[in-house]
């Protein structure tokens, strides 16, 4: 019967594309770590980077012969920052028999794939999920991150608004998404908690082209100032759209905006804006070191969390030597009872796995660059 | 005859391809890059040949496949190797020992796959399984009942938030009375379906006067209401942060490893779209399926032959968003994470290409269809930046090539022998 | 009552950015009855068009008016070409086929579009220069809108009358009018169906990129994935006129923009998006065509 041909032939064409692409085995016996983040599609600028970041580790760990008598192979796997692509990566990974993974890089994805780690017992260091309870409730014992969760952002930001600004109105905006909801959310908690009254709490529609409505809505509500949960476009739309009505209130945003692309496209719109990000480590002799490593290696300048993913892999590689195994329990152990130094600084993990010896600072754009207030 | 012909052709291919050397340009050869608020534009002009060079070569290929495509004509004719080949495994497959056999050997193969390729490839044919189950659903709408849904995610959602919802709500009373919450896949398997068969009947009614794209344009409203709600109800759905840690199904207390756990589901997955193909081939076969396809014919034929339209439409949606709702527990099962953002229109979109491609209206098409759509991309990871692309690029040449579909729908049809006439 | 006034202007600068892109999509549909997802597209490649044809000859030292001009007019060239080169390969071949299998490959070619841009040019948001003049008399105004807005509008006004005394008084329009009711009628008496059906995607085309430009100058930014987004609020405002119809395009843009915009202002931004899919929801109850939508004739 016809049919019956048709769905053999889609089998078998099926079982000839997963033979082709079943992994050959490799002689020599490498650690493997895998590095998971968005590869492709409209995020992937925040995920490169760390790909690149653990690209150069692992080639000056190699050079200098390894670790504990064995070379250190990367697997990386592409996930989009979605989650269900997060699970196959993670499948694929664990398939690929990797010791740890260094991502991945959005916190939805993050939560999808941490539910397959944990259960296969792999270590997770991410350079850039920041959602809180991915360390804090306990959930996840093989996760660590190297940047500092959520809370303690909004919570500088709330303080920042409401003690050095000293506004009294907020209007506070987010993208209804996981990252920008929930840094919005917990702003205002702070604020609240501050005594600053948040008369408008909202989120907006990601890719839309007018915002005037909002802004209208803004300027009604006769706030002080406006936060904003989300990433830079968005920022630099509700920015130019103020602007140009005449609003000229501050606006305080996160990390996902403290990015030379905000500047870029934003202009001369971006000037005065506020945001917090990651310490500055343009002094750190380490950080200078691995940017000048990126431009020798790929010619440009390195991109979002490169720093973050850096330090990342140094530790893991670190706790791994420590350990002198890549048994689970050792390596975190390692990683939270030893100190390595890294363009982020003299860092450690607590007993949750978040990071020890950096934090987040405020930033604002003066002439075209992010200059870190102190 | 022919030289001229060919000289016409390649005359023409120039021309084309010098059309495409000016029309890419911009986006081709010159690349813009914004710096400091200054735009640098670079010329690439080693592009511009590779442009002309391909378009040169693809429409005179072009050209030659799509005469071939007049001449092939609508049904498969006999003569030429393909078909010569069809019809020799036809004829085989028409022995039912062969048949059997080959289906001995494609269950054995099914059976022992999870054990052959681990983890990830078993994951993978999860999802192709699962898909596969949707788009038999949408099938029910839109092959059978000709009725165009593009909000079908939506009844996805529906199913997979059923499960998660039971269990954020009722898991830890569950654990806390010692009772395993894998249980409560078991119990959301069914319940999703009733529930998503009530939304299927909600969505139905504004939709019972409408007729075409009309009928398109609000089933897309309605899915993206749907998760626009989700969205924003953040205290009761868990919003944009989804609900994460769902437990897997339920198997006599065993506490199952992610390994172990895919397998499980991999085989769940495979009984529920026997039973999904079984049941849909009932459905077309029946009564109610018949009213539908006359429905989908003609509508006033169909009124005028006494069959009522409002209760057709119903049954349809009803019917398809039933086995999406089945869908979305194993899916939530087997990411133990959702998030409104895994329904999206993109997603109804996706399983409707699947039905289209397949062929609509047809079972092995919408099978075929839905391997194709979920397997694909998965397999040109390799190709990582290039896959969508592709993905698009295959989308169109199967379409233009197969525009019934890859399995198309088959007719019944009577054939009249002419006996011999007695000399 | 200033508020009103404010929400509703910001509604009214919504409304035409939607317009621009309704029109073509109900053009070519009311011709084809294609719902041509790659409409999108076109306009997203309209924008990145003059994003680099601008940007080359701003940075050669052109003058700012010159360089608005070049931009738009190439743009408009262009993307017409996209069009018409998009409706030979794509479209063409599925005429007379089910009518599904078309909308397949319009989405096929939305992907490939997105994805040729991407990789073409690159993933990131590219900040988009507005040449666009300012009008410093608007000055005072400028929370009620500003000149990019009042530019917007006036083009989409513009465009409808150039629209619709074409369709009604030219040749190629009464074409396009008899190619629309009744394709096979219309090549019985003689008009060249497939040249009206290349002009419409012109037409429609050129719309589109026309929109690029304006509105990529407004939002100031651009990327490769816009065109998604707006396609589908350009064709939910087209269906709410009466898709087919043009003033309807501009009416059901309009009215979607009001409702998004007083729905913002007055409830929530959570919801926008929702008081427009509502608001389609409970017209098409009332008027199953559409507003102003022609009401198919069933033939038995």
């Amino acid at each position: 019967m016809k049919r019956t041909y048709m769905l053999l032939a889609v089998f078998a064409l099926a079982g000839l594309m997963v033979f082709s692409g079943a992994q050959n085995a490799f002689a020599a016996p490498t650690i493997k770590i895998g590095v998971a983040g968005a590869h492709t599609g409209d995020l992937a600028s925040y995920g490169l980077p760390s790909v690149n970041a653990a690209k150069l580790v692992v080639k000056n760990i190699n050079d200098k012969g390894g670790i504990n008598g064995q070379k250190v192979e990367l697997v990386i796997e592409d996930d989009q920052c979605k989650p269900e692509l997060a699970t196959n990566a993670a499948a694929k990974l664990v398939s690929a028999k990797v010791v740890a993974v260094i991502g991945h890089i959005c916190s939805g994805a993050t939560k999808a794939a941490l539910g397959i780690y944990k259960d296969s017992k792999i270590v997770t260091i991410s350079p850039s999920a920041t959602n809180p309870p991915l360390t804090q409730s306990g959930e996840y014992p093989n996760f660590f991150r190297t940047i500092a969760p959520d809370d303690a952002q909004a919570k500088l930001a709330a303080t920042f608004l409401a003690k050095t600004l000293k506004l009294k109105k907020i209007a506070v905006l987010h993208d209804k998404g996981d990252y920008g909801k929930g840094f919005a959310e917990l702003v205002k908690q702070y604020a609240e908690e501050y005594g600053v009254q948040v008369p408008l709490f909202e989120g907006i529609n990601p890719g839309a082209p007018d915002y005037s409505a909002v802004v209208n809505k803004i300027s009604n509500a006769k706030v002080d100032g406006v936060v904003w949960g989300g990433y830079h476009p968005e920022a630099s739309k509700l920015v130019q759209q103020m602007k140009d009505k005449g609003m000229n209130i501050p606006f305080i945003s996160d990390d996902g905006v403290k990015d030379n692309t905000f500047i870029e496209v934003a202009g001369k719109y971006a000037e005065g804006v506020y945001a917090t990000g990651p310490t500055d480590t343009s002094t750190n002799a380490l950080a200078i070191k691995a940017i000048e490593e990126h431009k020798k290696t790929f010619g440009t300048e390195p991109g979002a969390f490169f720093l973050n993913a850096y330090a990342a892999t140094q530790a893991l590689l670190n706790a791994i030597e420590k350990a002198g195994s890549t048994d689970y329990n050792k390596i975190v152990a390692a990683l939270k009872s030893n100190y390595v130094d890294t363009p982020l600084g003299h860092i450690s993990f607590d007993q949750k796995g978040d990071i020890i010896g950096f934090g987040f600072s405020v930033y604002q754009v003066k002439n075209g660059v992010f200059v870190e207030l102190k | 005859m022919k030289s001229r012909s060919l000289l016409a052709d390649i005359g023409k291919s120039f021309l084309i391809a010098i059309w495409f050397m000016v029309l890419l340009f911009p986006l081709m050869v010159m690349k813009v890059n914004v710096s400091k608020g200054v735009a640098q534009v670079q010329f690439r002009w080693n592009m511009l040949p590779l442009v002309g060079i391909a378009a040169f070569v693809l429409s005179l290929l072009w050209r030659f496949a799509l005469e071939w495509n007049e001449k092939r004509g609508n049904d498969n004719r006999t003569g030429g190797p393909l078909a010569k080949l069809k019809a020799l495994t036809s004829q085989y497959l028409g022995i039912a020992v062969v048949r059997k056999g080959a289906l001995f050997i494609l269950l054995a193969f099914a059976v022992a796959y999870p054990f052959l390729f681990g983890m990830y490839h078993t994951n993978v044919m999860i999802t192709a399984f699962i898909y596969i189950i949707l788009a038999l659903g949408l099938n029910i709408v839109v092959g059978l009942g000709g009725l165009l849904n593009l909000g079908y995610a939506a009844f996805f959602g529906v199913g997979a938030y059923t499960y998660g919802l039971l269990w954020k709500y009722v898991g830890h009373s569950f654990i806390a009375a010692g009772i395993d919450p894998g249980w409560l896949f078991w119990i959301s398997l069914p319940l999703a379906g009733i529930i998503a068969t009530l939304f299927g009947i909600l969505l139905s009614l504004p939709v019972l006067r409408l007729r075409g794209d009309y009928l398109a344009i609000i089933t897309l409203a309605f899915g993206e209401i749907f998760r626009m709600v989700m969205q924003n109800s953040g205290d009761i759905t868990g919003g944009a942060t989804g609900i994460s840690l769902i437990p897997r199904p339920w198997l006599f207390n065993i506490k199952l490893t992610p390994q172990k756990a895919a397998t499980y589901i991999y085989f769940i997955a495979i009984v529920l779209v026997l039973i999904t193909i079984f049941v849909v081939r009932r459905i077309e076969d029946s009564k109610v399926g018949r009213a539908l396809e006359a429905m989908r014919e003609d509508e006033i034929a169909c009124q005028a032959m006494g069959i009522n339209l409002v209760r057709n439409k119903l049954i349809t949606f009803a019917l398809g968003a039933f086995w999406a709702g089945i869908a979305g527990v194993v899916m939530a099962a087997q990411t133990t994470y959702i998030n409104p953002d895994s329904f999206t229109l993109w997603e109804s979109i996706i399983i409707l290409m699947a039905v289209v491609i397949g062929g609509t209206g047809s079972i092995p098409g919408a099978i075929g269809g839905a391997i194709l759509l979920k397997l694909l991309p998965e397999y040109f990871r390799a190709l990582a930046q290039y896959r969508m692309l592709i993905y698009g690029i295959a989308m169109i040449l199967v379409i233009i090539f197969k525009p019934d579909g890859l399995i198309p729908r088959k007719r019944k049809q009577y054939t009249f022998k002419e006996k011999e006439l007695a000399k | 009552m200033e508020y009103f006034l404010k929400l509703f202007l910001s509604g009214t600068a919504k409304g035409s950015i939607y317009a621009l892109i309704a029109l073509g999509y109900t053009m070519v549909y009311g011709i084809i009855q294609l719902i041509n997802f790659a409409h999108g597209e076109i306009y997203m490649i309209g924008g990145f068009t003059a994003l680099i044809l601008g940007g080359f000859f701003f940075s050669n030292g052109m003058p700012v008016w010159l360089v608005l001009l070049f931009s738009v007019l190439l743009s408009i060239i262009y993307a017409s070409a996209f069009g018409y080169t998009i409706e030979k390969i794509a479209y063409r071949p599925l005429r007379g086929k089910p009518r599904l299998s078309a909308l397949i490959s319009a989405i096929g070619v939305s992907i490939v579009l997105q994805n040729f841009v991407l990789l073409a040019q690159t993933e990131k948001f590219m900040p988009f220069p507005s040449y666009l003049p300012e009008f410093s008399w608007l000055q005072p105004y400028k929370e009620y809108i500003n000149s990019t807005q009042l530019i917007i509008l006036g083009v989409t006004a513009i465009i409808m009358v150039f629209l619709t005394l074409l369709i009604k008084f030219t040749r190629i329009g009464k074409a396009m009018r008899a190619t629309a009711q009744d394709m096979h009628m219309a090549q019985l008496v003689g008009v060249d169906v497939n040249q009206v059906i290349s002009v419409t995607f012109i037409i429609g085309s050129s719309l589109a990129a026309i929109g690029g430009v304006l509105i990529c100058s407004y939002m100031g930014q651009i990327n490769y994935y816009i065109g998604f987004v707006a396609g589908i609020k350009a064709f939910v405002a087209a269906v709410l006129g009466g898709i087919g119809s043009i003033p309807g395009a501009v009416l059901g843009s309009f009215i979607l923009g009001w409702t998004e915009s007083l729905g913002t202002g007055y409830i929530s931004s959570d919801y926008e998006d929702a008081f427009a899919f509502v608001i389609l929801i409970v017209i098409l109850l009332i008027k199953p065509d559409g507003i102003l939508g022609r009401t198919q004739r069933q033939k038995v």
